[in-house]
């Protein structure tokens, strides 16, 4: 269930799980900076990688699956699930019909 | 310092506030007499104030939920008789608006959510064969949390003026443009002390429910009553945080300047309608979800049937959870979100009347080929039936985006959710009240005045709100001082208002029968007055402060019942008996209820300075809590041998 | 009394351990919702200038790429503190939270700094909605990242009296998770305040 880590000389998963979020953000960075694509594609692209640091972290440096993994795991599905709902929601129904400005 | 005038604070000129102002002072010197006359400081410290029991309280929630309904009930008395006539002079409009907002606020969140809240409280723990909640302390700081939002909200009605934009508080008037006065202040500072202590109430049961089941109890083998509690609390868990933020955008725009909702500086009006129904649509189904778990079970009770459709019940509530988050645009189809938005919140919102809609047929057939006892409990579920139902159907008619632009903001509008609120919640808490009181107090609530407060609340609930719909429908709207007599509203207005004198005369009986029951009634009833099926009837009356000598093993579901009728289970056997291990009582969590009131109310006069400083106070008793190290206490062996012989008595 | 199974690390070993490890897992899902309606804030509000200050003209890839370093080191640092925990090495833990404090005192200097040159620029909370939207969106991360920094020390304190104790270690394991939790937004902040606004 949880790795005590005991037998380990350097603590693997997390230097990994670090280096590949830094390489996300500088990738994030040169999306943005160091590409032409249009505007939509580069949102979609910085979404993504977003998205990929933060289930990467989730798993590699907060333990998700360990303790009462499955509760945790359908907790915070379930959470994004509502986050996605919140934002993504109010934004669509604020920019639509005539009340944006 | 302070930004407010004194002469805005101290109201005057006003005989129903001054009455009010008059009263409160001495009440709480009555109070304060009467306890020391009777030397009842140490048992209410010890006892009361400081317990983390859950029992206790459950039923200091309840006790905060019957005062509440008391005010919001005058409340609701005083719109009836403003507008009983046309042009009546009782209220005029600002008086009106400062009612019906209090009405809504406290009918709602002070009373509704406490009295679930107690409910769950008392009854879960048992339901599951727990102990105690998993974090005691942490659900005593929940209770002194309402308590101390409910408090400053009320204190608005004496001192600064009470908030006025409904309890909806839509903006821009909810601003500070419109509305520079403090009352909307407390609006915004005292729901979200209460929102505070919710959201700890949504972590703690989930956790309870989850983790602390009795050995053998499997989710499937979980009363109906426990699941739609751990439905409720997810939906607790995810929904109001959206309030905490919706609040304190309010908070930043009326206190510091900032733009979110305000018409210059390109705020956004709406946006709040849009974070306020994104939590205020869960906020329905918490507190219904509730209402329909105690159904089932005193149906079930009282059909001397077990539940029928047990796994389409679970499906349909965990159905409503996921729909509750996408239907909330239908609170604000005529704002302008336009027809894409509307139609897909329509067919969302006709959706979500399905797995309600099975529940219903899941209590009829349970029922059917049942042995029906026509209780009170039994009497106010089973008049749940057809009124809720037709504040469904309405509210299928609602949904209708297209139709609404007709019914919005009309009194049909108000009929309908009172059709839901009322049957719903209200019945189900007046239901739970006759159901549980043996086991939290250790005598019955009288019948014979039951069924005179069942008969006199529930006709008079439908003549007041009956004609509401007609009246929407012929045009009347709603948050409306007055009327005129060329309107033609006048007879059904005043039809209403003589049915909310029956309605109150119906909640009067309740308070009579809780005085005297307490006063009269035997106190020598059976541990299962009911002859019921969940294992909370398998204790004592009122519950032993442990619940449990030894934890129940449970086979299957209706676990108590089948004890009972196998003869398993019942007989204590002592040699087993182990020392019980519990939480010790703490003076943090009403120490937390006074700071966050301090702070609230410094907040709500603008003396940031003050509130500031105040507010180390809640870091202070964060870090108490972070130090301490006790573990609580043990009971010993002979004290639960003796607590248990006397229930169970003698062999 | 508590059922220790010795076979899990030290913080998952007694039921209260589980029951409060669990209940701030679940705790965190509401503070995803309750991020989540910031940022849908700030979404509906971001265009709303009204005639003040815009992103092009206030922020600073640099001093946002520190900030993120800050932070994404600092919630390395916090499971590397972990991870001596996990080998029972308390000094290992104490000096790597340390550094954790450090780098997260870090992060908040530099995003107070940035708060206090946008109010120099004339870019205040009340200028427009936008700004009102991102200060209170960034503001809030920050109250929660200097209130986990107090938390935390309180935490050195109690490990540095008592030892490590299934119950300092638990108490460690979720602040531990509160931090990581804090990087996890800014993720989100960061590509969705700042660099999409640079594009």
């Amino acid at each position: 269930m949880a790795k005590n880590h005991e037998n380990e000389k350097f603590p693997v998963s997390h230097i990994a799980g670090f280096i590949v979020s830094l390489l996300l953000t500088f990738a994030t960075v040169g999306a943005v900076k160091y590409t032409d694509l249009p505007v939509v594609t580069i949102m979609w692209i910085i979404g993504a990688l977003a998205v990929i640091q933060a289930i990467l972290q989730l798993f590699m440096f907060m333990h998700l699956t360990e303790g009462e993994g499955k509760v945790q795991l359908i907790n915070i599905i379930y959470a994004f699930f509502c986050a996605i709902v919140v934002a993504a929601g109010t934004i669509w129904v604020m920019t639509s019909g005539h009340v944006h400005y | 310092m302070m930004n407010i005038k004194w002469s805005d604070v101290v109201i005057t000129g006003d005989p129903l506030i001054l009455g009010a102002q008059i009263s409160i002072i001495l009440t709480m010197v009555a109070a304060v007499v009467g306890i020391t006359y009777f030397k009842k400081w140490k048992y209410l410290w010890d006892e009361w104030i400081t317990t983390v029991d859950h029992k206790r309280i459950g039923i200091m929630y309840i006790l905060v939920a019957v005062l509440m309904f008391f005010r919001g009930g005058i409340d609701g008395l005083m719109m009836k008789a403003q507008t009983a006539v046309p042009d009546m002079k009782f209220l005029d409009a600002q008086h009106y608006n400062e009612v019906f907002t209090t009405h809504g606020v406290i009918m709602i969140l002070f009373m509704a959510m406490p009295a679930l809240i107690g409910l769950m409280n008392v009854v879960v723990p048992l339901q599951i064969g727990a102990r105690d909640v998993a974090f005691p302390q942490l659900n005593a700081v929940s209770f002194w949390l309402t308590f101390s939002g409910a408090m400053l909200f009320n204190l608005s009605f004496v001192i600064g003026g009470s908030p006025d934009a409904g309890w909806t508080s839509y903006f821009p008037l909810a601003g500070k443009e419109f509305t520079p006065g403090v009352g909307n202040n407390f609006y915004a500072i005292s729901l979200q002390i209460a929102g505070i202590g919710t959201l700890m109430t949504g972590v703690n049961f989930i956790v309870t429910i989850l983790k602390m089941r009795t050995k053998g109890m499997t989710l499937l083998k979980m009363p109906m009553f426990t699941w739609t509690i751990l439905i409720t609390n997810v939906i607790i868990v995810f929904a109001f945080p959206i309030l905490t933020v919706a609040l304190a955008l309010m908070t930043f725009d009326r206190l510091f300047g900032t733009h979110f909702f305000t018409i210059s500086g390109g705020g956004n009006a709406m946006l709040w309608n849009n974070l306020f129904w994104l939590w205020g649509h869960p906020e329905v189904y918490i507190v219904i979800l509730p209402a329909f778990g105690m159904y089932s079970e005193i149906i079930a009770t009282f059909s001397k049937k077990r539940l029928y459709g047990y796994n389409s019940m679970i499906i349909s509530i965990v159905g409503i959870a996921i729909l509750s988050f996408v239907v909330w645009v239908h609170h604000f189809y005529t704002m302008g979100s336009g027809p894409v938005v509307n139609s897909v919140f329509s067919i969302t919102t006709m959706l979500i009347a399905v797995p309600t809609g099975v529940k219903i047929f899941n209590w009829l057939f349970t029922m059917r080929k049942g042995r029906i006892q026509f209780t009170t409990a039994m009497m106010w579920s089973l008049a749940f039936i057809p009124t809720f139902t037709i504040g469904g159907v309405t509210g299928v008619m609602l949904a209708m985006a297209a139709a609404d632009y007709q019914y919005h903001n009309t009194l049909f509008l108000v009929a309908h959710f009172h059709y839901v609120l009322i049957p719903g919640v209200v019945y189900a808490v007046f239901a739970g009240f006759y159901y549980w009181w043996p086991k939290m107090f250790g005598y019955a609530l009288n019948e014979r005045l039951g069924k005179w407060h069942f008969w006199l609340f529930n006709i008079g609930f439908n003549v007041t709100f009956m004609p509401m719909f007609f009246l929407g429908l012929k045009g009347a709207v709603r948050r409306s001082y007055t009327f005129s007599a060329e309107s033609g509203f006048a007879p059904l207005f005043l039809l209403s208002a003589i049915g909310s004198l029956i309605l109150a005369a119906g909640f009067a009986v309740l308070v009579y029968n809780i005085y005297y029951s307490t006063r009269y009634a035997d106190r020598n009833i059976s541990t299962d007055p009911w002859d019921a099926r969940t294992l909370e009837w398998h204790t004592a009356n009122p519950v032993q402060f442990y619940n449990f000598a030894q934890l129940p093993e449970v086979k299957t579901l209706d676990t108590f019942w089948h004890m009972k009728k196998n003869k398993e289970g019942l007989v204590l056997k002592e040699d087993e008996l182990e020392e019980i291990h519990m939480p010790s009582n703490s003076w943090l969590p009403i120490y937390m209820c006074a700071v966050f009131f301090v702070v609230g109310f410094f907040m709500v006069f603008e003396s940031f300075i003050a509130a500031a400083i105040c507010s180390i106070g809640i870091f202070v008793g964060l870090l108490i809590r972070s130090f301490d190290y006790d573990e609580g206490f043990h009971v010993k062996l002979d004290v639960i041998k003796k607590k248990e012989r006397a229930w169970r008595g003698e062999k | 009394m508590a059922k220790v199974d010795t076979s899990l690390p030290l913080e998952y070993q007694t039921e209260q351990n589980r029951l409060n490890i669990l209940g701030f897992w679940i705790f965190l899902g509401a503070e995803i919702v309750l991020f989540a309606s910031l940022f849908a804030t700030y979404g509906s509000l971001k265009d709303n200038f009204a005639g003040g200050p815009t992103p092009t003209d206030l922020f600073v890839l640099k001093d946002v790429m520190i900030e993120t370093l800050l932070l994404l080191t600092s919630s390395f640092t916090c499971g590397v503190a972990i991870w001596y925990m996990r080998r029972h090495n308390l000094k290992g833990l104490i000096t790597w939270l340390i550094i954790t404090l450090l780098l997260g005192a870090g992060f908040v200097f530099f995003e107070v700094n940035e708060f206090i040159h946008y109010v120099h620029e004339g870019a205040t909370m009340q200028t427009s909605a936008f700004l009102s939207s991102f200060f209170v969106l960034l503001g809030t991360h920050g109250l929660h990242v200097s209130v986990g920094i107090g938390w935390a020390i309180s935490i050195i304190i109690q490990l540095a009296r008592r030892g490590l104790t299934p119950t300092t270690a638990r108490k460690t394991f979720i602040i531990s998770l509160y931090w990581h939790f804090l990087d996890v937004v800014w993720i989100f902040i960061f590509t969705f305040v700042y660099l999409a606004r640079m594009v």
